[in-house]
Formats: C-alpha cells, sequence, structure tokens
C-alpha cells in the first residue's frame, strides 16, 4: 500500500511540476501576477509530494517489503537498517528519485529565500526548475519507476553491493546531488535572466550565493568520494581519472568558472553573456554527468548503476535542455549589454583567462572521457584513457591557471600596472622559489614536479598573505583585530579557498613525490618497515559481521621501538553476493597516513600484505574541505544576510557553522 | 614461483619477529614492474589498474610481465607484446596515431582557441565600449554599501 502511495504521489508531484513550468512562465511573459503567484505553493506542493514518495521507499526499504522490485534488488533481510536506507539511492531508479528529490529541496529553498527577487524573476525560476523536473518525474514514471512491484514477492532481497555498504555511500551521494543539482538553481536564474532580457549586476548578485552553496556541497561531495575510495577500494589511491569521476569533476571545473565570472558580473557588470553561458553549461555538464552514470556507455568502478536502454531518455532529455536553453541563449545574448570597459591586464581579464584555462581544462577531461566511447561507436578501435593521459594534460594547464589565482586578487579592477603588480609580487615570487627549490632537497628527493608542486602551493599561500596584508592597509580600524573584522566575509572566504587549493597541492604533491609502498608476505609474528614505521604480523582472527564473515588481521605499528597503533584491516566475504571486499585499516594522521590492506592468505597462517606509508594525503581532503569552507564563508558574508534580514530569519543551513566560527 | 614461496615459508617460518620477506623476490624487477603496471589496464576489472588490481587475470599477466623483465625485455618490447595481444585496451596512455590525434592535440587547441577568442573577444569590446556606464541605481547601490561599511567599522 506505501509503495503505492509514494507512486502516485509521483504522478500527483508531475501533475503539478507541469503546472510549475507552464502558467508562472507564460504568466511571467503576459504580465499576469495570478499566474505568476502559481508558482510558489506549487513548488512547495511538488516538494512536499516528492518527498512522500520518497519516504514512502524509505519505508518499503526499512520494512524489508521485498515485495517492490527495487527494494528486492538492492537490499537484504540481513542489511542493517542505515545501509537499507542509504540503499534508497544503491542503484538506478533510485538515484533518479533522489536527484529528483533534491531538485524540490532547492526549490523549496528558492521559495524561502526569494522573497527580495521582483515576481517575474522568481515565477520564471521556479518555473524553469519546474520544467527540469517534469524531465525527471516523467523518466522515473515511464522508464525507471521505483515503486514497480515484484510479484508474487522475492523471498529475500539480492543485497546491497558490498562495494556500497560503507558510512560513506549514506553521505557521498545526498552531498554530491546537492551540488550537482544546486546548479540547476544557478541554471534556472540564467534562463528566468535570459527570457526575461533583465541580465544584469543584480542577476548576478542574486544567483552568486545559490551558486556558491551549490559548488560548496559539489567540493566536499566530490572529497568524500574521493577519501571513500582511498580506503574502500584497498590501493590506496585517492583519484582514477574514472568516468565517473569525471562526469562529477567536470561540472566542478564549470562552476568553480562560474563562481568567478559571477563575481565579475557583480561587481563590474561585465562577462554577462559569459556567465550565462557557464551556468548553462555547469547545469549540462551535472545532467551529461548523470547520463554517463546511468545510461550505461561506462565501465566503470561505479557501473553498479547502469542500464543501457534508458539512456535514450536522458540522451533526449540532455538534448532538449542542452539544445534549448542554448538556442534561448544564441537568440537572447546578442542584445546584452558589455558592461564597464577594462584592460587586458586587470583583475577582470585575469579572471577570464583563469576562466579559459578551467574551461580547457573541463573540455579536455571531458574529450578524455568520451574520446574512447566515439572510437568505439565509429568502430575505430578499441583504447584506453586514463591517468597517465589526464595527468599529462591536465597538470600543464592548471598550471598556469594557479599562478594566476595568486596574481589575480591582487590587480586592480579595469586597469592593472604589470611593473607595479611585479614590484608587490617580488618578495612571494622569490619565497616561493628558493623554498620549492631547497625544500625538497631537506626532505631527500629532489623532482622536477615535486618542486613545481610545492611551488605553486606555496606561491598561493605567499601572495594570499600579500594580499591580506595590502588588503587590512586599506580598511580603517584602531587596532589590528578591528582592521581584520573590517574585511569582509566574502574576502576572507576568498583567500581561505584559495588556501584551501594550496593545501590540496601540497597534500597531492607529497603524497606523489614520497609515499611508499610494499607488498610482503608476512607469517605470524614476522615484521616489515615502511616509512620508518615498523608493522608486526599478529595473525588473523574470523569475525562475524552483520550480513558477512570476516578475517580480521592485527598489526602493531611501532616506531623506535614505541608502540603508535593497533591497525585490524579485514577481508571480507559477503555471502549473499558471494563477494569479497578488502577492507583496508588506516591510521590517519596530518603529516602521514599508515595504510594496510590483506592480499590473499598463503600457507601456515601468512598473508600477502599490501603496506603504504602516504605522507600528507590527508591534505588532499583538508583542502577540498577548505575550499568548502571558504565558499561558506564567503556567502554568510553580511550583504546577502542585509538582504535577507529584512524578509526572512533563517539562512541556507550550510552558513551556519562558518558563520559561528567567525563570529 | 610457488615452490620459491615454500621454501621461503620454510625458511622464515620459524623465525619469530624474523622480517617479511618481499612477494616479489627482486627489488628492481618489482619496482620495473609497478613503473609498468601502472600504465597498463587491468582486462578483466571495471577500471583498474594492473598494479591495484587483485583479480585473478591481473595476478597472471603481472607474473607474464615479471618473467618478461626477467628475461631482460626493454619495456618498448614488453609493451609492443601486450599490444600485439591485446591491443590499444590495455595502454592507459593511449599511443598517439592517426586515431588518437584528436585526443592529444585537442587540450591544447582547445587553450589556444579560447586565448585567441579572448583576445579578439576582449579587443573588439575595447573599440565598442567607451566609457563604464554606470547607472544611478548602481551609484545608490555603493553609497548604500559603503555607508553601511562606514557604521560597521
Amino acid at each position: 500500500m506505501i509503495p503505492e502511495i509514494g507512486h502516485f504521489a509521483l504522478i500527483l508531484a508531475l501533475c503539478v511540476a507541469i503546472v510549475q513550468g507552464s502558467l508562472p512562465i507564460y504568466g511571467a511573459a503576459v504580465g499576469n501576477s495570478a499566474l505568476m503567484a502559481v508558482a510558489k505553493p506549487a513548488a512547495r506542493a511538488q516538494f512536499l509530494l516528492v518527498l512522500i514518495a520518497f519516504c514512502s521507499l524509505g519505508y518499503a526499504f526499512a520494512e524489508k517489503d521485498f515485495s517492490v522490485l527495487y527494494v528486492a534488488a538492492t537490499s537484504n533481510s540481513q542489511l542493517p537498517l542505515h545501509y537499507r536506507l542509504a540503499a534508497i539511492w544503491g542503484a538506478h531508479e533510485g538515484s533518479l528519485l533522489l536527484w529528483t528529490f533534491i531538485l524540490t529541496l532547492w526549490m523549496f529553498a528558492v521559495t524561502l529565500f526569494s522573497k527580495h527577487l521582483p515576481e517575474t524573476m522568481r515565477s520564471r525560476i521556479l518555473g524553469v526548475m519546474g520544467l527540469v523536473s517534469v524531465g525527471f518525474l516523467l523518466f522515473m514514471l515511464t522508464v525507471s519507476n521505483p515503486f514497480e512491484r515484484l510479484i508474487p514477492a522475492a523471498p529475500d532481497g539480492r543485497d546491497l553491493n558490498p562495494l556500497l555498504q560503507d558510512p560513506g555511500m549514506v553521505i557521498h551521494p545526498p552531498m554530491l546531488y546537492m551540488g550537482y543539482v544546486g546548479f540547476s538553481v544557478a541554471f534556472a536564474f540564467a534562463i528566468a535572466a535570459l527570457l526575461g532580457g533583465n541580465l544584469d549586476a543584480a542577476w548576478a548578485r542574486w544567483s552568486r550565493p545559490w551558486t556558491t552553496v551549490a559548488w560548496c556541497f559539489l567540493t566536499v561531495g566530490i572529497a568524500m568520494g574521493s577519501g571513500w575510495a582511498y580506503y574502500e577500494l584497498g590501493w590506496g589511491g585517492w583519484w582514477f581519472w574514472d568516468p565517473v569521476e569525471n562526469a562529477s569533476f567536470m561540472p566542478w571545473l564549470a562552476g568553480t568558472a562560474l563562481i568567478h565570472s559571477l563575481a565579475v558580473t557583480d561587481k563590474r557588470g561585465g562577462f554577462k553573456v559569459w556567465t550565462v553561458l557557464l551556468a548553462i553549461m555547469a547545469f549540462s555538464l551535472s545532467l551529461l554527468g548523470t547520463f554517463l552514470v546511468r545510461s550505461g556507455v561506462l565501465t566503470s568502478v561505479h557501473a553498479f548503476a547502469t542500464d543501457p536502454k534508458r539512456g535514450l531518455f536522458i540522451l533526449m532529455f540532455l538534448a532538449v535542455v542542452i539544445g534549448g536553453s542554448l538556442a534561448l541563449y544564441a537568440w537572447r545574448a546578442p542584445r546584452v549589454g558589455l558592461g564597464g570597459s577594462f584592460s587586458m591586464v586587470s583583475r577582470e581579464g585575469m579572471l577570464l583567462a583563469n576562466n579559459v584555462l578551467l574551461i580547457a581544462a573541463m573540455g579536455s577531461v571531458l574529450l578524455g572521457t568520451l574520446y574512447p566511447l566515439f572510437l568505439d561507436a565509429l568502430d575505430l578501435g578499441k583504447i584506453s584513457v586514463g591517468p597517465p593521459y589526464f595527468d599529462s594534460v591536465f597538470a600543464p594547464l592548471m598550471a598556469p591557471a594557479i599562478f594566476l589565482m595568486g596574481v589575480g586578487p591582487l590587480a586592480q579592477w579595469k586597469k592593472a600596472d604589470l611593473p607595479d603588480l611585479a614590484r608587490r609580487l617580488k618578495w612571494a615570487l622569490g619565497v616561493s622559489v628558493v623554498t620549492a627549490l631547497v625544500l625538497p632537497f631537506v626532505m631527500g628527493k629532489w623532482t622536477p614536479l615535486l618542486s613545481l608542486g610545492l611551488l605553486l602551493a606555496i606561491w598561493i599561500v605567499t601572495t594570499a598573505v600579500v594580499t591580506l596584508r595590502e588588503r587590512l592597509a586599506h580598511v580603517t580600524g584602531d587596532n589590528f583585530s578591528d582592521r581584520m573584522g573590517a574585511v569582509s566575509r566574502s574576502y576572507w572566504g576568498m583567500l581561505l579557498a584559495h588556501v584551501g587549493v594550496a593545501v590540496f597541492i601540497v597534500g597531492v604533491t607529497m603524497v606523489k613525490g614520497f609515499e611508499t609502498e610494499s607488498d610482503v608476505r608476512m607469517n605470524v609474528g614476522e615484521t616489515a618497515t615502511i616509512g620508518g614505521y615498523t608493522f608486526r604480523f599478529d595473525g588473523t582472527q574470523d569475525v562475524v559481521g552483520p550480513n558477512y564473515t570476516a578475517a580480521r588481521g592485527t598489526f602493531h605499528v611501532s616506531r623506535d621501538g614505541r608502540d603508535t597503533t593497533i591497525l585490524y584491516p579485514e577481508k571480507r566475504r559477503y555471502p549473499v553476493q558471494n563477494q569479497v571486499m578488502t577492507e583496508a585499516a588506516i591510521d590517519p594522521g596530518l603529516l602521514r597516513d599508515l595504510y594496510v590492506s590483506l592480499g590473499e592468505p598463503l600457507e601456515d597462517g601468512a598473508w600477502s600484505v599490501r603496506l603504504y606509508h602516504k605522507p600528507f594525503v590527508d591534505w588532499i581532503w583538508g583542502g577540498c574541505l577548505i575550499m568548502a569552507l571558504g565558499g561558506a564563508l564567503a556567502i554568510s558574508d553580511r550583504r546577502y544576510r542585509l538582504a535577507r534580514r529584512k524578509q526572512e530569519p533563517a539562512v541556507a543551513p550550510s552558513t551556519r557553522p562558518a558563520r559561528r566560527k567567525v563570529a | 614461483m610457488i615452490w620459491l614461496a615454500f621454501i621461503m615459508a620454510f625458511v622464515s617460518g620459524p623465525v619469530w619477529a624474523g622480517e617479511a620477506q618481499p612477494l616479489g623476490d627482486d627489488p628492481a624487477v618489482e619496482a620495473r614492474l609497478k613503473h609498468l603496471a601502472v600504465e597498463l589496464r587491468c582486462l578483466v576489472c571495471q577500471n583498474q589498474t594492473l598494479a591495484d588490481s587483485n583479480a585473478p587475470l591481473a595476478e597472471d599477466l603481472r607474473r607474464e610481465v615479471r618473467e618478461m623483465i626477467v628475461k631482460d625485455m626493454t619495456d618498448k618490447e614488453i609493451i609492443d607484446f601486450l599490444v600485439e595481444r591485446y591491443g590499444d585496451f590495455v595502454l592507459y596512455r593511449p599511443p598517439l596515431k592517426a586515431t588518437t590525434t584528436l585526443l592529444w592535440v585537442g587540450p591544447f587547441v582547445l587553450l589556444t582557441v579560447g586565448a585567441t577568442v579572448l583576445a579578439i573577444t576582449l579587443r573588439r569590446r575595447a573599440r565598442r565600449v567607451v566609457d563604464a556606464p554606470v547607472t544611478d541605481e548602481e551609484h545608490r547601490r555603493v553609497e548604500q554599501l559603503l555607508a553601511e561599511g562606514g557604521k560597521r567599522s
């Protein structure tokens, strides 16, 4: 009964979405405020309906209702409750429902925080989001219904893929989707502005916080996915340039470009046309990501949720959304004004150059991801495009972008003076170059890449210090802390996010340069030493988990005779799907991770064991979190709060922690 | 290989708190294997390198590559052998040839085109924009924001 309620709620949601996608947009076009007024209640009703559907599916999972096909396919009676609930997005149909649910959640947020928008704008935004929602609901109801019944009911479910039975599964997909789908708001703002012809600085100011929030979620979501792969897949890597990772990384690159471009549109009224295009691009790439993951055209570690039949629908949907919005763009964009003038050497110019680099990088990732598919489709042979390709293409494109990242914030708007910039940056450059050259020697190994990575990281930090110093000199205040307080939060946010990139680069560089690994055959009682740490293998024990059995190894780790930690890596067998999973054991640390994963059992209780010493690896995710925190800090800026305080007491949840921290 | 492991087990087994033996017997061979394997695809896996995979077929292929290294074949000979047998699919770094030219030059073409379009647009734009048109509304906003900022500090 409950699943039918969910199904029915989806049908109703589709009806509401159709109304929401048509009447308000028409109303805005003809100036009928009664029609426009439909948008808000419709969006809220839709949110409620999809929430009901979502909860119904959750209920079916919680109650182990194996007469629902999807539940029977992705869950099992042995599966613990939190994984049963996470199994809602464990495969194709439920992921789509999560997508739609998050879309309506964003819609609901728009209805809450849009009182300051003109009514035509608001109704167009909600209308566009309604149209997107129509596509997804229609998709679910026609070819991908999560509520489909299985009669007679299965005695038990086929279980969630053991790879996904991890706390990461509970939080990573929702975060990632919050980011993906969040770009739909930026997209809706852009389309609404194109429809209304009011593409101006105010539009940029309104859509900026939304875009930043989505970007923060996406950043955290990607970082979590990467961290999850690091500890779950058992070979200690953190990024594989897997097509599905690329699918989430491309919107991130476009979104990053968008944030910077929006800053210019907001502050200087320039780049409007380009900003709109980026907004369309970011969301289109999110849709493309969905297509890539869900259509089954990719073979990847994420291919647990593929089905080629549905590809056609998504492809058509993609064509309509991207084609439609680009057509609208081509029609309306040329009428947009230009904004203020600026010379090539100016903050605008540098931001634009950075945008070009980011988009070129995004294009390369796209090219590398799709190229094998095209070759295969054209029968020109099967090739693999993997990490060596992406590394060699991506790094040269990002290095100049990061260099510009240091210069940009120091350059004046409109027109900057190169000799003057060079003078202000000379010590930052000197310190960076010298440190980058010397530091690797101190650490005992010098390679060009190591030096380059450190150079970029130190460059970001030193230029951030210069930027902050100059900024502080320009604000008024009696003492240092007053002046610090007078610098706006959005500025702090920018600096923090940039420093996050530096932290990230340090992590990547150090891990690449100094990680050590060792594949050993360990008898009980034997030791192996790596990175100065001695691992003693104390044998394995059989462990019974809720839905698996495992061999759990015990490793005593010591350094210079002193105990560091005890690690318990596991080799689990999940009987339902008869899969063996490697659960690595990690001792995380600020300066290094120790990582042990069990290979295969050998004779006499010995095991093949893989040991890693990974210096600074946690900085990779730390850097991402700092970036996201920077974004959160930027949206807590008072100019956004001022606009809101007049209307709404509440703020978006993600801004809260950051605010408390600073206040 | 297996009997070697047996001997090792026999030799090192009873010695408690001894040093564990590396899986491969020659560290130099293992280093070269690793160097090669990170750029090779495990053919039966979803998307994993030969170095990372634990699949039995990957294990076999690693053993073969190890044997070729021991036979003192060069990296190029080994890769040619693998491509001969499995096709370009086995390489994570696609070789540069007619069908992959676009793949390799694409990113830099993108960058060049982007930079050129940027330069041309900016130049054309500079000619069209005579003066920065700051509207009254924007002026008012600036005043308002400055006033707010002043109040705070």
